[in-house]
């Protein structure tokens, strides 16, 4: 590995500190967008700011180069403050063309800080981005005037400082954005030491393209410090976020291990039936990398056989997993009510995206919750869990997990494509710290003297788990409806009328196993309550804080267990004049609520394929409180 | 991998150690009872206990078998049984998985799995009874039904062809196919038998009668008058010979399967001889089914067998060949990662 030279700046700049900052990095698919945007933010979280990502690409994979469908945008708040979101508006926003600038300019703070790619505003790239013929560049024609605009050529300064590298034109094009993250990481006085490590791990076995790599950094860098453009760099404290180990982590990485924590804590082996469905691929790919602690990654013909096939490992006494988003969870529904009259344990996690149909593959939206409540045929309640920021994904399949496992019952595991793709540090556990989750399986006879009774339940409505293999135990199980004990089919009317209550009721019981509600800032009681779940949290939790500030009476509770909810939802709801809950949707736990406790709550939707500003659920907070 | 509980069977057993207590369901004179019969009376042969057996079945007349037998079982829904049961193989691959279907199940809503799982090779047995119609949803035409077949709901003839289930399962990849019949008992336990003793996915056709909606289709393969001239009996390493006096041989002429007499001085030399690994002639035995330039026997027995890898022992190849290079991780080592950093 080269030494690593620090590089400190040779110039008198004014340095002002900040205690959050918000960039986003926006270009070219093909621009390597998401790497810078990455790299930035694994410096932020190794100097200790806490961070909050929020990656958008399009769905194309290659969309035509230029325009404002072929826009791939990486956003990173970071800040010595506690970070929830990751940003309504930007400080800086790095353009690479013309169509990354008419696509995020308008949340592009006023006064703020534009870092323009000069090259990508040629008249090719501004008829591609959709300008008139003929007209003058933006940055050029006076309509920045409001913001800080920095016009850099990216392009030919790369270019120079790589043309001694012997690589291709190509080549060289794709080391642009090492030359902005250098420039960005001079900005913001941080070290480029992180992603020189990580430039040596990734390219150490191909020394040309290393190099080029680390030139064009440290071009970006010297560029910042050499020339007189800029004159302020911005410098942001550690936060102060509780004492421990962290990690940045995104929420399909957290689910993939809070998986596997979970399999180990319960002495089980892991098998995951899945069929690739954005934005749910990689906790395939993550599971997939974990082989040598036994983990199975069936990567099936289709969404049916994959959770097909984990209902058969769950038979043999796997931890049984599916992971999909929503036309995948619409085409597992009739296995997914097979698991449930089977009474085995099964993970099914959505990761939801902007529907119906394919929808909005690449975008987030949490329209899934009314299909994982009620989307299968028959009486088939079954417990859903939703986590609600990146990390959380960990604590929430953790629960999710042991759920499934000592109640025999498949669960629903709801996220979305914002936390899934998005990071944020974590103050990871360690095993001991994990609660224990309880599986035995049953290898006597719960009959002595008689056959063995599949469907015997003990006082929680829960049946014995026997794995096949295991001697005087066997027994048949079937999507027919079946006896109450014995599990042979039975069609005789008040047995069904019995076995669909107990099923429900098992469902229902789980409610005792679960922690109260607790609220998650406000009052017990009070003017206002927000009720939120899932990937909502940030936008809530900030909203509130600057509300609080204000003297707004105004509290909020966050739903992880959406079936059954703790017991106390009710009471707490009604300890409140409103209730407002925002959602991604058009207002399904809403609609879930009013049904449930018969209250008027109200709703803040949005389907934008977006997650809520804070602004706009601070808004609607304040209106309706004011009403 | 998890162990079983037991290895082995202290006394042999008995088919009706493999019979459950449940009563038998089907229509009287249904040809599954024999199909029942003879799985239940070739398993004592494989000297393995019952509970190391699981059967698992999708939806139609046939799929109602798992409930019959006394060994685990599961039956599933229409057409998954195969993605199941692939499930259930590669989460325990020392259990003994056998997987039952028609051909509804299997080749029209399962037809997708139906072909990978031939294509993955899991060491399941997949026995299809094929009766050419559609039995519990009350007599529709099927996927393996002749064109043009008058139905309930085909008043007119149906319209689209059907499947050949040879040609299909050898185009999958298949790894062993056969085909035997319902009312030829003893050709159906040494076909179950060879099945049972195929590593890899074994996929048998079974003529099966439907006495209420299908009866008699595969009767001039099964009744006396004409059974001999009708089918042709395979046997590895035998000539291709059928016939009311076995009178009657197959020799090839280039790819085309000639039907000679064996009377006018041709001798046994000169016939196709059966070679169970030879997939194209596989392919040519298949296609019997279909030929058009002369009335050629329906074959029965072994077509083709291979051995290759299954796919549960691919994954517990790669969960080896990981384990050994990486060490498997401490759960700790899984929560941090490789990047942490620490905030006193």
């Amino acid at each position: 590995m080269d030494p690593i030279v620090e590089t400190h700046s040779n110039r008198k700049t004014k340095i002002k500190d900040t205690d959050s900052v918000v960039v986003r990095f926006s270009g070219d698919s093909g621009d390597g967008m998401q790497l810078t945007g990455m790299q930035f933010t694994d410096t932020s979280a190794l100097l200790g700011q806490d961070i909050s990502t929020f990656p958008e690409y399009p769905a194309e994979i290659r969309a035509p180069a230029g325009t404002i469908a072929g826009v791939s945008g990486f956003q990173v708040h970071f800040g010595s403050k506690e970070i929830f979101t990751p940003g309504d508006q930007y400080d800086v926003l790095v353009v690479m063309n013309a169509a990354a600038l008419k696509g995020d300019l308008a949340r592009l703070k006023r006064d703020g800080v534009i870092i323009a790619n000069v090259s990508g505003f040629d008249s090719k790239n501004m008829k591609l981005a959709g300008y008139p013929e003929g007209s003058v560049s933006p940055l050029e024609d006076g309509s920045l005037d409001g913001y800080q605009l920095f016009k850099v050529d990216i392009a030919k300064f790369t270019k120079e400082a790589l043309k001694e590298s012997g690589l291709s034109m190509k080549e060289i094009d794709r080391c642009k954005n090492m030359f902005v993250l250098g420039l960005l990481f001079w900005m913001f006085d941080k070290s480029m030491e992180f992603t020189i490590r990580s430039l040596n791990e990734k390219f150490g076995n191909k020394p040309d393209i290393l190099n080029a790599n680390i030139t064009a950094l440290k071009s970006g860098w010297n560029y910042g410090d050499n020339t007189e453009i800029f004159t302020t760099r911005y410098r942001t404290a550690a936060a102060s976020l509780p004492a421990g180990v962290y990690r940045n982590i995104s929420g399909n990485q957290a689910l993939a291990i809070g998986i596997i924590a979970a399999a180990e804590k319960a002495g089980l082996s892991v098998f995951l039936g899945s069929y690739p469905i954005t934005p749910a691929s990689d906790v395939l790919h993550e599971l997939s990398k974990f082989k040598a602690n036994g983990v199975k990654t069936f990567q099936a013909e289709d969404e049916i056989a994959a959770i097909g096939a984990a209902i058969g490992a769950a038979y043999a006494g796997a931890l049984g997993v599916t992971t999909t988003s929503g036309p995948g969870m619409a085409l597992k529904g009739e296995a997914l009510s097979l698991a449930m009259m089977f009474e085995l344990p099964l993970l099914v996690c959505d990761i939801q995206r902007g529907g119906p149909s394919t929808g909005l593959p690449t975008k987030t939206e949490q329209a899934d919750l009314l299909m994982a409540m009620y989307g299968r045929h028959g009486e088939s309640p079954l417990p859903i869990i939703a986590a609600m920021s990146p990390a959380d994904c960990f604590d929430a399949v953790y629960e999710a997990c042991r759920i499934s496992l000592e109640h025999m019952v498949p669960v629903i595991f709801l996220s979305d494509g914002y936390i899934a793709n998005g990071s944020e540090p974590w103050k990871f556990p360690t095993e001991d710290q994990l609660k224990p989750i309880n599986v035995k399986f049953v290898t006597e006879n719960n009959n002595p003297g008689g056959k063995f009774l599949p469907y015997k339940r003990d006082e929680r409505g829960v049946r014995p788990w026997v794995k096949p293999g295991t001697r005087g135990l066997e027994h048949r199980i079937g999507g027919l409806e079946k006896q109450e004990e014995t599990g042979n089919v039975s069609y005789e009317p008040r047995n069904h009328e019995r076995m669909i209550q107990l099923r429900a009721e098992k469902v229902a019981k789980i409610a005792d196993t679960i922690p109260l509600a607790k609220l998650d800032s406000g009052n017990a009681k009070g003017k206002m309550l927000v009720l939120g779940w899932g990937s909502t949290y940030g936008a809530i939790k900030t909203a509130l804080i600057d509300l609080h500030h204000e003297g707004y009476d105004i509290a909020h509770l966050h739903l992880r267990h959406l079936n059954p909810m703790p017991k106390n939802i009710g009471e707490i709801l009604k300890s409140y004049d409103k209730v407002l809950v925002p959602e991604m949707n058009g207002g399904q736990l809403r609609q879930l609520i009013r049904a449930e406790f018969l209250i008027p709550a109200e709703g803040l939707n949005k389907m934008q394929g977006q997650p809520f500003t804070t602004e706009e659920v601070k808004n609607k907070i304040i209106e309706l409180y004011n009403k | 991998m998890d162990t079983l509980t037991s290895n082995s069977a202290p006394v042999k057993l008995t088919a009706k150690d493999f019979a459950s207590d449940q009563e038998i369901k089907w229509c009287p004179g249904c040809g599954d009872y024999s199909i029942l019969k003879q799985v239940q009376t070739v398993l004592p042969d494989t000297n393995l206990p019952l509970e190391k057996f699981v059967f698992v079945s999708g939806i139609g007349c046939s799929s109602r078998f798992p409930y019959y037998m006394s060994t685990y079982g599961m039956h599933t829904i229409h057409g998954r049984a195969t993605a199941i049961a692939t499930g259930l193989k590669v989460a325990n691959p020392e259990l003994q998985v056998w997987v039952i279907g028609g051909d509804g199940d299997l080749m029209s809503i399962g037809g997708n799995h139906f072909i990978h799982m031939l294509r993955r090779n899991p060491n399941i047995k997949l026995l299809m009874f094929n009766n050419q119609i559609y039995g519990l949803t009350k007599g529709q035409y099927s996927p393996t039904s002749e064109k043009g077949k008058i139905t309930k709901s085909t008043p007119m003839g149906s319209l689209d062809e059907p499947f050949n289930p040879a040609e299909l399962a050898l185009g999958a990849k298949a790894s062993f196919f056969a085909r035997t019949l319902d009312r030829d008992p003893k050709h159906q336990q040494v076909v179950i038998n060879r099945a049972n003793g195929h590593h890899g996915t074994a996929f048998v056709e079974i003529y099966q009668n439907c006495p209420v909606f299908n009866d008699g289709a595969f009767f001039i393969y099964t009744e006396k008058d004409t059974k001999k001239e009708e089918c042709l009996f395979l046997e590895h390493g035998k000539p291709l010979i059928f016939g009311k006096n076995e009178d009657k041989g197959i020799r090839l002429d280039g790819f085309k399967p000639v039907i000679v007499d064996l009377a006018g001085g041709i001798s046994h030399d000169d016939l196709w001889i059966h070679d169970e690994s030879d997939k194209d002639k596989a392919f040519l035995l298949a296609r019997f089914a279909d030929m058009t330039h002369t009335h050629m026997p329906r074959p029965f027995g072994v077509f083709y067998r291979e051995d290759r890898p299954c796919i549960e022992e691919d994954f517990e190849r790669q969960l080896a060949e990981a384990k050994l290079k990486k060490g498997r991780l401490p759960l700790n080592k899984i929560l941090s990662g490789d990047k942490t950093w620490t905030i006193a």
